[in-house]
């Protein structure tokens, strides 16, 4: 039985590891990735202490950091559930490993909104891409399509512009980006903008062959013939693990107070996962130590 | 004998430096592809994963997709660091 599990290595995660090992919790780090979605972030210019750090490299620096210490660290399992046992909690993985600890930390963090469309699960990966920072440059000379409309959306399409053959970007709404990337993006030749546009399904065998998108005003369907789908609708929090135990909000982040505990005695939470406002890798960081401090007063409270 | 390792990938995806920083670090001698700018490259990477995604690393012909730390030291032989 640990003293604290921790679900989720991303900055608020690996930064409560720490806390907890220094405060020497018998603790548990387990998570699908380390670093989570700073490792997709190219640059970062206000961490403190560093005026420019690639993201991977700062989590690296995370990793470091948190290995100096004699916690234990299970990288490559997904959590699935977070449930109550008597006074304490057990944590199981997708793979079946399960373990108990007296307090949770929850930090899982979020990941890309899906379109939720048919056709978009199964080509995944095969034209449907949710990182046009990554996989942008695979599709030089090909027709490709953007769903958003908002700053991630018009940061890929200014990108892609650049390389591929035509981009068209549909959007479900007026275009909610900066004016500077809006301004940007008309100056191309190549792109063809909907807005006010709903994406209908995704159609291929093996890969993306196109879409079929609806004009919200007149009700005309449009086939888009393309070889690439970068899906940039913003993003969902990881919180099925803990739902039907902790209280979520709206858009299912977990309710914390502003000491990082959620509605269950026991059960904290921290960085993006959360309904605390600006999702912010020093703000999570933050998190992730005021998370692992009052996990700490709750087992000494426990255990005297 | 040595194992042959190829890398596709694009020079902007962190998940892929992430990758062949790992590989030079556990001296790992491998092949990069640019698959932004090397057509063929990017045809082999598809048709050898089945996907459009970077990275992909190609092992004596075991094809990994994305950074699997486990699965490269598995596949490598390499001890867990």
């Amino acid at each position: 039985m640990y003293d604290l599990i921790i679900v989720g290595a991303g900055p608020a995660g690996m930064t409560a590891a720490v806390y907890a090992a220094r405060k020497k919790l018998n603790t548990l780090l387990i998570s699908k990735d380390v670093g989570g979605q700073v490792n997709w972030t190219l640059g970062v210019e206000n961490y403190m202490g560093y005026q420019f750090i690639e993201g991977q490299e700062l989590m690296v620096k995370f990793e470091e950091q948190v290995k100096r210490f004699p916690i234990d660290i299970k990288t490559g399992q997904l959590v699935g559930k977070v449930s109550r046992v008597k006074e304490a909690f057990r944590v199981e993985a997708e793979n079946g490993d399960a373990y108990e600890g007296h307090a949770v930390i929850v930090a899982s963090g979020k990941r890309p909104r899906p379109l939720g469309v048919p056709g978009e699960e199964k080509l995944r990966g095969r034209g449907v891409t949710y990182c046009s920072v990554c996989d942008g440059p695979v599709f030089t000379g090909r027709r490709v399509a953007v769903v958003g409309g908002g700053n991630s959306a018009l940061e890929a399409v200014n990108d892609l512009v650049k390389i591929a053959e035509h981009v068209f970007m549909v959007s479900l709404t007026p275009l909610t980006a900066d004016a500077i990337l809006i301004e940007k993006a008309r100056q191309a030749n190549n792109l063809t903008v909907f807005t006010e546009y709903q994406v209908l399904d995704i159609s291929g065998e093996n890969m993306v062959q196109g879409m079929r998108i609806r004009d919200l005003k007149s009700g005309e369907v449009t086939f888009l013939e393309v070889a690439g789908i970068f899906v940039e609708i913003g993003l969902i929090p990881n919180s099925e693990l803990v739902k039907g135990l902790a209280e979520l909000n709206a858009i299912g982040e977990v309710k914390v107070n502003c000491s990082c505990e959620t509605s269950v005695t026991g059960l904290f939470a921290a960085g993006d996962v959360t309904d605390a406002p600006e999702k912010q890798i020093v703000v999570a960081a933050g998190e992730g130590a005021k998370a692992a401090l009052r996990a700490h007063r709750y087992l000494q409270r426990l255990k005297s | 004998m040595a194992k042959q390792i190829k890398v596709y990938s694009t020079l902007t995806c962190p998940i892929c430096r992430r990758t062949k920083k790992f590989l030079e670090e556990n001296r790992v001698p491998f092949q990069d592809f640019n698959v932004g700018v090397d057509a063929v490259a990017r045809d082999d990477m598809i048709r050898k994963s089945g996907q459009m995604g970077v990275p992909v690393i190609d092992i004596d012909g075991e094809i990994i997709v994305g950074f699997d730390e486990p699965k490269l030291r598995e596949k490598l032989g390499l001890n867990r660091g």
